[in-house]
C-alpha cells in the first residue's frame, strides 16, 4: 500500500499563541514534519533596557497572560540576587502560595478546559455545559478556586499587584486565608473526581526517549530557585543557566530553539515529575499510580497526567503553607532595597517548565541588559522532533489525514505551549 | 436565558488575538461563578484559544492585542469587513499597552540583538483603531471581566452602559486603602480612568495607569504634587509612558 499523508494546521487551536503543524508523508516516507512558531516578536528584553528595577517585574509580567505570576517572581528573584536582598519568611511563603495559585489555575485551565475536549471528541469545553454539566461545573470550581487563591496571594491572577522587590505588598486578610484553606481541603474531593475522569482518557501509546530538565529538589518538590538538573545527569547551579539552555535561532520560527545533551530536551510538569517524584505528597503519588504515570516517563502525552499529579501535590502543600502563615501572624512583609550595579539570575518553575530571567543593572538600579529564557522556547525543538517521530510511527499505518492531524494537535497541546511567551 | 420575559437574540461572537500576552481573552474564561451565563448569552463561533470551531460569520469581534506585523493588518481588515461591531479589548488593543515601548526603540537593532543574522519580520506597534474603525474600547491590562460582562449585557439585552468617568482614586477610597503617597509610593490613581476596582494600590504596587487618562485629567497639578512629594521627573514620565494610555495627552510640564 502506498501511503500519502498531509497535515497542515495553521494557528493551532486551544493553545496560547500562534503555531503551525506541518507533516508531509509520501509513499510511507516522512518527507517533512515540523512545528513552526509564527507569533509576532515583541522584544521585551530590549524594552527592558533603561527601565528601573521597580518596573522590570511589571513589564515582564506582560510577557504572558497565563504565567504572569511566574514572570513577576522570576524577575524579582533575579533583581534580589543582583542586589543581595534577603526577603522575610512571610513574604517567602506568600510568594510560594501565589506560585501555587498560578500552577493550579494554569493546570486546571489546560487539563480540564483545553485538553479534555480532545479525549471526549469535542471541539471545545463549551458543549460540556449541556452534555456533561457536572464535569463543566467541576472544572469551573477548580479553576475558580485557583483564581481566587491567586488574587488573594498575588493581588491579581493575571498581572499580579502585590509581588514586589524586597518582599510582598500586603498580608492577605486572615478570614480570607482560612476560607481559601477550607476550600482547598474540599477541592481534594473534586480532584478525586478529576482523577476518575482522567483515568478514562485513552492516552496514545507513544514514546520517544527525551532528556528532561527541571529545578533539582533538595528536600521539597522545587518551585523557586536552586540547582538545575537533567535526566541525562547534567547538574548545574542556577547562575549557569545558559549552559543548560543553549538557545539558537532557526529560519522557520520566531521562537528560538534550545538543546542540551541531545538535539532537544523537554521542560514542564512531566520533567519536574520525572526528576523530583520522590518529593511528592503521598496522595499525589497515589494519583500518579491511579492514572498510570511512572517515572521516568518518555511519553509526551503524559504531561497531562503530570499536571493532575501536581495539582494534588500543590493543593496539599498550599494547605500546609497557609497554616504556617496563619501561625506566623502579622509582621514584616518587605525589607528596604538598596540598588547597586551588578548581575543576577533567577530560575522559577512556572506551570509549563523552568523559566529564567537574567539582568545586568547599573548603579541606579536600571536594567542595562536582559535575557529571558521561556519554558516553551526550551520545548519547541522537542515538540518538533516528537512530531517527526509521531509521523514516522503513523507513516505506514492506515491512518487518515484527519486522524494524524488530531493526534499531532493533541501532542502539541499536551506540552501546554505558551507560544506568545516563547516569542517575547 | 430570558430577560424581562423576552428571549434575547444571541449575537454571533468572534474572539481574535493579535500581538500581546492573550491575558485579556483569558479573562473571558474567568469569573467562574457567572461563566455559564456569560457563555450562554453569546454564540461564540470563533475563539482560537478556547475552541477548535472556527466560523467566518459573526456579528461582534472582540480583539485582544495590537498590530505589529503586516499579516496582522490583513487579518484585522478582514475581521472588520465581516463584523458589525468591533470591540478593542485591553490596553494593547486600545492604545498599544506595554508594547507601545517598542515605538521608542530601534527595531532593526533589537531584531539583530535577539535574532542575530536571521532577523524576523516586524514593525511599529499600532493600536487597533490606528488600523481599522473601532466601535467600543475597553482598556485595562488586563480588562476587567465585569466590564466586559456589562458591555455584553448592553449589546445583547440593551442594558444601558456608561463608561466610567471617575478616576481610580474613587474605587481605591471605597476599599479603605491607605493612600500609596502616604507610604512614599508613586500612584497614578488620581489621573487614571477607574473601572478596575483599584487592584494595584490595594496590592501595594500603586496605580501604573493601565487604563489611560480619566476624563479631564489634571496632569499639571498631578505632576507638581508628585514632584513635591520627592518623585523625580524621570520616574513620573516613565510611569506615564508605561502603558501608552497617556500618549498625546500633554500639560505644561510634560
Ligand atoms: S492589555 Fe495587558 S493583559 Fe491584555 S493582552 Fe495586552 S499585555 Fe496582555
Ligand atoms: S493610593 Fe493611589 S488610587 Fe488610592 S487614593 Fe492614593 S493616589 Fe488615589
Ligand atoms: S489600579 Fe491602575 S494600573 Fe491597576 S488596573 Fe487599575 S488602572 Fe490599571
Ligand atoms: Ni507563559
Amino acid at each position: 500500500m502506498r501511503i500519502d499523508l498531509n497535515v497542515d494546521v495553521k494557528h493551532l487551536t486551544r493553545v496560547e499563541g500562534h503555531g503551525n503543524i506541518y507533516v508531509r508523508i509520501r509513499d510511507g516516507v516522512v518527507e517533512e514534519a515540523r512545528w513552526e512558531v509564527v507569533e509576532t516578536p515583541r522584544f521585551f528584553e530590549v524594552m527592558l533596557k533603561g527601565k528601573h528595577y521597580t518596573s522590570a517585574g511589571i513589564l515582564t509580567a506582560r510577557i504572558c497572560g497565563i504565567c504572569s505570576i511566574g514572570h513577576a517572581l522570576a524577575s524579582i528573584r533575579t533583581t534580589e540576587a543582583a542586589f543581595g536582598v534577603v526577603v522575610p519568611e512571610r513574604a517567602r511563603r506568600i510568594r510560594l502560595l501565589a506560585k501555587h495559585g498560578e500552577t493550579l489555575q494554569s493546570h486546571s485551565l489546560h487539563l480540564l478546559f483545553l485538553a479534555t475536549p480532545d479525549f471526549l471528541g469535542l471541539p471545545s469545553a463549551i458543549p460540556l455545559m449541556t452534555i456533561a454539566p457536572d464535569v463543566f461545573a467541576l472544572a469551573g470550581r477548580l479553576k475558580g478556586l485557583a483564581n481566587r487563591m491567586s488574587d488573594l496571594f498575588a493581588g491579581r491572577t493575571t498581572h499580579p499587584t502585590s509581588l514586589l522587590v524586597g518582599g510582598v505588598g500586603r498580608m492577605p486578610p486572615l478570614k480570607e486565608m482560612q476560607q481559601i484553606r477550607d476550600e482547598l481541603h474540599k477541592s481534594l474531593d473534586d480532584l478525586r473526581v478529576a482523577t476518575e475522569i482522567v483515568q478514562k482518557f485513552k492516552i496514545p501509546d507513544f514514546t520517544r526517549e527525551t532528556e528532561f530538565v527541571s529545578l533539582k529538589g533538595e528536600r521539597d518538590y522545587p518551585w523557586i530557585g536552586g540547582n538545575l538538573l537533567s535526566t541525562d545527569g547534567v547538574d548545574k547551579p542556577e547562575r549557569e543557566y545558559l549552559a543548560m539552555t543553549n538557545e539558537y535561532v532557526i529560519d522557520h520560527s520566531t521562537s528560538k530553539w534550545a538543546k542540551l545533551s541531545r538535539e532537544s530536551f523537554a521542560v514542564g510538569a512531566l520533567a519536574r515529575f520525572n526528576n523530583n517524584h520522590r518529593f511528592l505528597h503521598p496522595e499525589a503519588w497515589d494519583v500518579a499510580h491511579a492514572v498510570g504515570l511512572r517515572p521516568v516517563s518518555h511519553n509526551p502525552f503524559h504531561h497531562n497526567l503530570a499536571q493532575l499529579v501536581e495539582m494534588v501535590h500543590v493543593t496539599h502543600e498550599s494547605i500546609r503553607l497557609i497554616d504556617e502563615l496563619i501561625d506566623l501572624g502579622p509582621g514584616t512583609l518587605a525589607v528596604p532595597v538598596e540598588p547597586r550595579a551588578g548581575e543576577g539570575m533567577g530560575a522559577v518553575e512556572v506551570p509549563r517548565g523552568i523559566l529564567y530571567h537574567h539582568y545586568v543593572f547599573d548603579d541606579d538600579g536600571r536594567v542595562e541588559k536582559a535575557n529571558c529564557v521561556i519554558p516553551t522556547t526550551q520545548n519547541n525543538a522537542n515538540i518538533s522532533h516528537d512530531i517527526e517521530e509521531l509521523a514516522r510511527t503513523y507513516a505506514n499505518t492506515s491512518t487518515t489525514n484527519e486522524e494524524l492531524s488530531l493526534i499531532a494537535e493533541m501532542l502539541v497541546r499536551a506540552y501546554d505551549p505558551c507560544i506568545s511567551c516563547s516569542v517575547h | 436565558m430570558r430577560y424581562l420575559g423576552i428571549e434575547p437574540v444571541k449575537p454571533r461572537v468572534g474572539i481574535f488575538d493579535f500581538s500581546g500576552c492573550e491575558g485579556c481573552q483569558l479573562q473571558l474564561l474567568n469569573k467562574e461563578e457567572s461563566l455559564g451565563a456569560f457563555l450562554s448569552a453569546l454564540e461564540i463561533v470563533h475563539f482560537r484559544e478556547g475552541s477548535s470551531e472556527a466560523s467566518d460569520d459573526y456579528d461582534i469581534a472582540f480583539i485582544d492585542g495590537c498590530v505589529t506585523r503586516e499579516d496582522e493588518v490583513v487579518r484585522l481588515k478582514k475581521i472588520r469587513s465581516i463584523a458589525k461591531l468591533v470591540v478593542a479589548m485591553g490596553s494593547c488593543a486600545s492604545f498599544g499597552g506595554v508594547l507601545r515601548h517598542r515605538n521608542y526603540i530601534d527595531l532593526d537593532a533589537a531584531n539583530r540583538e535577539v535574532y542575530g543574522d536571521k532577523p524576523k519580520e516586524t514593525g511599529k506597534t499600532r493600536a487597533i483603531h490606528e488600523v481599522v474603525k473601532v466601535d467600543v474600547t475597553i482598556p485595562g491590562c488586563p480588562v476587567s471581566k465585569t466590564q466586559v460582562e456589562r458591555i455584553v449585557q448592553h449589546l445583547v439585552l440593551g442594558v444601558p452602559f456608561h463608561d466610567v468617568v471617575y478616576p481610580v482614586c474613587v474605587e481605591c477610597k471605597q476599599k479603605f486603602n491607605t493612600c500609596m503617597f502616604e507610604k512614599g509610593t508613586l500612584c497614578l490613581g488620581p489621573i487614571t480612568r477607574g473601572g478596575c476596582g483599584a487592584p494595584c494600590p490595594t496590592g501595594g504596587l500603586g496605580c501604573w495607569g493601565c487604563r489611560g487618562a480619566t476624563v479631564d485629567p489634571n496632569l499639571k497639578e498631578f505632576k507638581d504634587l508628585a514632584l513635591k512629594r520627592g518623585f523625580s521627573e524621570a520616574e513620573i514620565d516613565e510611569r506615564l509612558a508605561f502603558f501608552g494610555g497617556f500618549e498625546g495627552i500633554t500639560c505644561a510640564s510634560i
